[in-house]
């Protein structure tokens, strides 16, 4: 089944959370082939149960150990703007939406989702956009993210220090 | 009178005697290479977020068995990190886990107010101290969180009192591609090597050394 994984890490951001389950985004999501949305809500005061949102199978859950495997099965991630929810699933090589939180501008993690968003890693929206992002996004833009290399300080301190 | 007067004259002699040292010690420690003497202890800070311990984490994989032993010093509260390390030194080569786990009082907390954090600070300071000052690493690494700070300026204080030269090296993280971070800022001008992973930053602090990501 097609899915698609929602993080928002330890932070709260309801208004994701009621972003992503609206009637209208819903139908987005089916439109493009999604049949399956799991939501890892965090401090959020929204949970939302098959009750609540019965158009797309459901999961909701606060937090894991690790959301590895959540990713893995993942065919599109929607997350947050935090440095560690964007590296994974980066990492794991998934296409990434990061909504961002308008409430939280100031915040300097901004700064590496932009920069990754500037260099075609990920998509970017906010929770008022987020539905017509979803209708028009092209995943087949995005660019590959390489880990990065610590050799390279490896063998930058080893010339330093005079380690042979 | 003369008394007072004596006492002041002395502190500021003291006092340019000292700046005099720290500037020396900083010129020095950018070519003193210990690794000549075939091992280069270090003194790893670890910061209690997810991000820092990671980061930190991947730059130790990197380097060579040479950089043994290696001192990780935590801060009291933090719970997580240490399952992390005993992870990691496990899983390097059989023979090369020579380590050790200590802990010093949190520096700051995030969003700590300024007065309280230069209390906080002085606190961490006075348990470095004796932590350094026995352990007499050769290197000091760092990435960023509060427990950096005092623990370099102690590395600096054994380096200015003649006791031990200690490279100081600091990787800024990867989430600060346009902003230094307030460690960062503060260590600008205290360490020997200075990493950054993005160009911007690069640009704006010419001192800063520029890999590209290495985390």
């Amino acid at each position: 089944m097609k899915t698609v994984f929602v993080t928002v890490g330890t932070t709260s951001f309801d208004e994701l959370i009621e972003a992503i389950i609206s009637p209208a985004a819903v139908e987005v999501l089916k439109d493009r082939g999604y049949e399956r949305l799991v939501l890892q809500v965090g401090r959020g005061t929204v949970f939302p149960t098959s009750k609540t949102c019965s158009h797309i199978t459901l999961e909701t859950f606060r937090y894991k150990d690790s959301i590895a495997e959540d990713i893995k099965n993942a065919h599109l991630i929607i997350s947050h703007a935090g440095a560690g929810s964007c590296l994974e699933a980066l990492s794991a090589g998934k296409p990434l939406l990061v909504v961002v939180n308008d409430k939280l501008m100031n915040n300097h993690q901004l700064e590496l989702a932009k920069q990754l968003h500037s260099d075609s890693h990920l998509l970017y929206c906010t929770c008022s956009t987020l539905t017509a992002t979803l209708r028009t996004m092209n995943l087949s833009i995005l660019q590959p993210f390489l880990l990065g290399q610590p050799q390279n300080f490896a063998n930058f301190l080893d010339k330093a220090l005079g380690v042979k | 009178m003369l008394a007072l007067e004596t006492v002041v004259v002395t502190l500021v002699f003291l006092f340019l005697l000292f700046c005099l040292r720290l500037y020396v010690v900083l010129k020095s420690g950018a070519k003193y290479k210990p690794g000549s003497k075939g091992s280069v202890s270090v003194l790893v800070a670890v910061g209690s977020g997810r991000g820092h311990t990671t980061e930190i984490l991947r730059l130790l994989g990197s380097l060579s068995s040479a950089y043994s032993p290696r001192y990780y010093v935590l801060a009291q509260t933090d719970r997580m990190s240490e399952d992390k390390i005993h992870a990691f030194e496990s899983s390097r080569e059989q023979g090369d886990s020579e380590f050790s786990v200590f802990r010093i009082p949190r520096s700051r907390e995030v969003h700590q107010s300024w007065s309280s954090s230069v209390l906080s600070t002085v606190n961490a300071l006075c348990y470095s101290v004796p932590l350094v000052f026995r352990l007499k690493p050769d290197l000091i690494l760092c990435n960023g969180p509060g427990t950096c700070v005092p623990l370099c300026l102690v590395g600096l204080l054994l380096g200015v009192l003649g006791l031990k030269q200690v490279v100081l090296v600091y990787v800024e993280s990867l989430c600060r591609v346009q902003s230094l971070s307030l460690t960062g800022r503060i260590l600008y001008p205290l360490t020997h090597y200075f990493f950054v992973q993005w160009a911007a930053l690069r640009d704006k602090y010419p001192k800063a050394i520029f890999l590209g990501r290495i985390v």
